[in-house]
């Protein structure tokens, strides 16, 4: 029930951001304010994801092998690997250290 | 975009049915917003908890909006059904072409294949996940799901500016998990923006990456010299 209520909210509100401007404000600016926290944003939630996603579980604390997946990732990340080698080099990580 | 695949599985993880899935790359159409309200329903959070994740993921197509919008002509229904498409990439590879002509073509038609690819391949993680039970911990595919986000987000890291605003942003998420109700801690985090605020120039993820905000920093900030020189 909760990913239907989900759904529905989160498809209407991102359509709404998408199309506020084509459809209403025409080629008028934003404020300098609102274009700053939407550059922000991104990195500031995404750092969360990241941490919250690694080291919890239904939102207890949960410190396993994804740690050794996500080291793996930063590790592929930073010696460029494209999209698809990052997640697959996390799950075979962390799949080894569970071994 | 094998990222699409990143987000079926994130959703079979979470418990959601093959269609609702769907549902979520036809109707929101937005990657990593997706993957964020998902994974807070998987963790027990509330749908206020999730959809305001997803949607202050998501603030950025509002600027996005903007650097369209001029080149978006036509009747009401057109700009609005075109709007769908509004995606990072998508304004990426318009905001790159010099002609308005090509500006309309390419916005189109990379939304157009994206759309199609990132359906397609929902359907192969969600449905290939969800027969998977077990081997989601054997495989190490719930580590699938950090490694996603930390690879949205890398991009952004190249920036002195968006690295403190990052992590800020999982300081507070890290010292909110074991205190606060699921999905806050995210949510929380959208104050990590402080960290960031006095510092300039802002700069921006680099041009073509997945996820980047490149397209809207190119015509409404000045270029940091250190992009540009890249």
């Amino acid at each position: 029930m909760t990913a239907t209520i989900v759904l529905v909210g989160l498809a209407v509100g991102t359509y709404g951001l998408k199309a506020a401007a084509p459809v209403l404000l025409g080629g008028r600016p934003l404020p300098e304010r609102l274009v700053r926290v939407a550059q922000l944003l991104p990195a500031a939630l995404l750092g969360a994801l990241v941490v919250v996603s690694t080291i919890s579980d239904e939102a207890a604390l949960q410190i396993d092998a994804r740690l050794v997946g996500i080291g793996a990732a930063a590790v592929a990340l930073w010696r460029k690997a494209p999209f698809v080698v990052v997640v697959l080099v996390a799950a075979a990580a962390t799949a080894v250290a569970r071994l | 975009m094998p990222f699409g695949v990143a987000f079926g599985i994130a959703s079979a993880d979470a418990g959601l049915e093959v269609w609702q899935a769907s549902a979520y790359s036809l109707l929101v159409f937005a990657g990593g917003a997706q993957i964020a309200a998902v994974q807070v329903i998987g963790d027990g959070g509330t749908a206020v908890a999730a959809i305001t994740a997803g949607l202050l993921l998501n603030l950025r197509s509002l600027a996005f909006g903007v650097v369209m919008a001029p080149d978006l002509t036509g009747p009401w229904w057109k700009r609005a059904a075109l709007s769908q498409l509004m995606i990072d990439e998508t304004t990426a590879v318009a905001s790159a072409q010099r002609e308005r002509r090509w500006r309309r073509y390419g916005y189109l038609w990379t939304g157009l294949v994206l759309f199609a690819v990132w359906n397609l391949t929902t359907l192969v993680g969600a449905a290939g996940l969800s027969s998977a039970g077990e081997l989601v911990s054997t495989w190490g595919i719930d580590a699938t799901i950090p490694a996603a986000f930390l690879a949205l987000l890398w991009p952004r890291l190249s920036d002195d500016t968006q690295r403190r605003t990052a992590l800020c942003g999982a300081l507070i998420a890290g010292a909110l998990i074991a205190v606060a109700p699921p999905g806050v801690p995210i949510v929380a985090a959208g104050l990590g923006v402080l960290a960031g605020w006095r510092r300039k120039p802002l700069g921006s993820a680099e041009p073509g990456s997945p996820d980047s905000d490149h397209a809207d920093t190119a015509r409404s900030c000045p270029r940091s010299p250190e992009r540009s020189a890249r």
